[in-house]
């Protein structure tokens, strides 16, 4: 390596650790503030380590929080939404990519509408929606709006799937006379499993984050965003509890994050990307 | 769909951004009316969700409604209050400046960044990836909270320009607190959750550049500006309409990050379109302008996604 390929080399490396830490600081910062001790005094100041530890910030700001009641319905809410919301769009992707029959493509390009309507433009009606169905301050209204909200790009997404699967895998199940139905869960399935599995994790997400329609929905069954929202409000200058509290919102996301990166990056770069 | 720019909305919207050839299409196999009861469980939620209420939005946009009181009909007065009330146009001229930091800065940040790295791979990339995203992966409302005490007056910005001895440019109320820092504040937080996903974003598109058009361009003589206008630039031309597409709609649905970091103030210095739907909706009881307000913006992205495709298409084939 010649010597101004190593300054050059020296100087990438540089600049992504000056980025990544630009990106990371306040979230540190977070974190350290949240072990400062509580109440007037001590202020965290963002750059030196607390005097002491107080790791039962956690658990005061868990229960203040009351996270066990957010976190319940988040983790409600995205058992029985994520799985749904995949299904369907498997369900309805199949039959976008394999099958054709009158209006599919009107119908193709109503979905694809979706993907920019905003909430806002909806949100005022459907409040009186859920409200008739008797549904407001339910998990189910969060389930199904949620799950609602996702057809969209999990027909998108699932169709542009089960299209790149190879037209001799479609043509050999055909020949052997299988079903759509056998098709779909012998052949296109296992193929599209990457993409499933990508769908699955941004859906987690999204549902892990939602925060708008908990505002509008629920009084008593706010999701950990919406939770850590009126906490924080609550308690604004209580700096090291509210800390806390968004630590522990943060970090289921942040484990599904590094667990499943490879299916995060693949969703959100060649998702972009691709179309 | 989302107000925010979250995880899933991200790539969610990006494909109305790409434009790329038409793909040779492979026949969507045989015809088969079955495909009906495929689609149909997708589509009725979707419709009954999505669709229904977009229809019954608009029905409830001419009328003036308290959300009580049975409404009355008053034509376009709600729609043409976009021009006349000034709380209106202020929530879109702040949206527009959001958009430099949500947008456009975050892109000539990330374009730059891509141009200057040179293509040697760099170890521990995917790493260094990782940690670039979090900001666009945590939830907004924790990383607001960060925020929060970032711009605090005792927070550690605070803390930094005092030890430099420049306290006097850490405002009484915090950054958030002040009528003429906080519109900017919020864009600094979303300038910081976006930048590391365009770097990314153009990172990998560099990448796939081929070497043979940079040691062309280097054989013509190129300098380092003339090599990015004429090979970085275009070979990126994809990644920059969806990240265009993506940061302006994102901008245009801004909520969340509002609702926590400033409730639209102080006074109404940091009020969008999208938390004055949800203040007319659901705090004030103006029905009517609420369902018009979300209408119009439904509108503006639709004609903002339409004329960026239109003008970075353009802009490819020039």
């Amino acid at each position: 390596m010649t010597a101004s390929s190593r300054v050059q080399l020296f100087l990438n490396y540089l600049l992504i650790v000056l980025c990544s830490l630009i990106a990371i600081y306040p979230l540190i910062g977070v974190v350290l503030a949240s072990l400062y001790p509580t109440g007037p005094g001590v202020a965290p100041s963002g750059f030196a380590l607390p005097p002491t530890f107080q790791w039962e910030n956690y658990a005061t700001a868990w229960r203040d929080g009351e996270f066990a009641a957010s976190f319940t319905t988040s983790l409600i809410v995205a058992v029985v939404m994520v799985p749904a919301s995949v299904l369907l769009s498997v369900l309805g992707g199949y039959a976008f990519a394999t099958m054709r029959f009158r209006g599919s493509k009107a119908i193709f390009y109503l979905f694809i509408l979706g993907l920019i309507i905003p909430t806002e433009a909806t949100i005022v009606p459907l409040f009186y929606d859920v409200r008739a169905l008797g549904l407001i301050d339910t998990y189910w209204a969060l389930i199904i709006l949620e799950t609602s909200g996702e057809m969209a790009f999990g027909i998108f997404w699932m169709r542009a799937a089960f299209l790149s699967a190879p037209p001799s895998l479609l043509e050999a199940a055909r020949i052997d006379g299988a079903r759509s139905w056998t098709t779909l869960w012998r052949i296109m399935v296992p193929f599209a499993r990457p993409a499933i599995l990508t769908l699955t994790v941004l859906t987690f997400a999204d549902s892990w984050n939602e925060f708008f329609l908990a505002l509008v929905f629920t009084i008593n069954h706010m999701t950990a965003p919406a939770g850590l929202a009126s906490f924080s409000g609550r308690f604004t200058t209580d700096v090291a509890l509210v800390s806390a509290g968004a630590v522990i919102v943060a970090i289921p996301i942040l484990i599904v994050f590094v667990v499943f990166q490879r299916e995060f990056m693949r969703g959100m770069l060649t998702g972009a990307v691709k179309g | 769909m989302d107000p925010a720019p979250e995880v899933g909305s991200l790539a969610r919207t990006t494909i109305l951004g790409s434009r790329r050839k038409p793909k040779p299409e492979r026949l969507p196999g045989e015809a088969r009316r079955i495909g009906y009861l495929y689609v149909a469980p997708a589509f009725l939620l979707y419709a009954a969700f999505n669709l229904v209420p977009l229809g019954q939005g608009i029905n409830v946009s001419f009328y003036d409604w308290d959300g009580v009181t049975p409404g009355t009909w008053v034509g376009a007065r709600n729609y043409t209050e976009f021009f006349t009330d000034p709380a209106i146009t202020s929530g879109y001229v702040h949206v527009l400046q959001l958009m430099v930091f949500y947008s456009f800065l975050p892109i000539a940040i990330g374009l730059f960044l891509a141009a200057v790295l040179s293509r040697i791979r760099i170890r521990g990339l995917t790493f260094f990836r990782m940690l670039l995203f979090l900001p666009l992966v945590i939830t907004d409302v924790a990383t607001a909270v960060a925020w929060i005490w970032m711009y605090d007056v005792d927070g550690p910005i605070a803390t930094a320009l005092r030890a430099m001895g420049l306290g006097a440019l850490v405002p009484d109320q915090g950054w958030l607190g002040d009528f003429t820092t906080a519109l900017p504040a919020v864009g600094v937080f979303g300038m910081w959750g976006q930048f590391g996903f365009c770097l990314i974003l153009f990172l990998a598109g560099v990448m796939k550049i081929p070497a043979s058009l940079y040691e062309a361009a280097r054989v013509d003589g190129a300098n380092a500006v003339r090599e990015f206008f004429a090979v970085t630039l275009p070979g990126l031309r994809y990644e920059l309409q969806v990240v265009l597409v993506l940061t302006v709609i994102g901008t245009l649905g801004t909520f969340d990050e509002i609702y926590v970091l400033t409730g639209g103030g102080p006074g109404t210095a940091t009020t969008v379109p999208a938390y004055l739907v949800w203040r007319r909706a659901f705090q004030v009881g103006e029905i009517g302008s609420a369902a018009a307000l979300g209408i119009i913006l439904m509108l503006i992205v639709f004609a903002v996604t339409f004329v960026l495709n239109k003008v970075m298409e353009r802009g490819g084939e020039a």
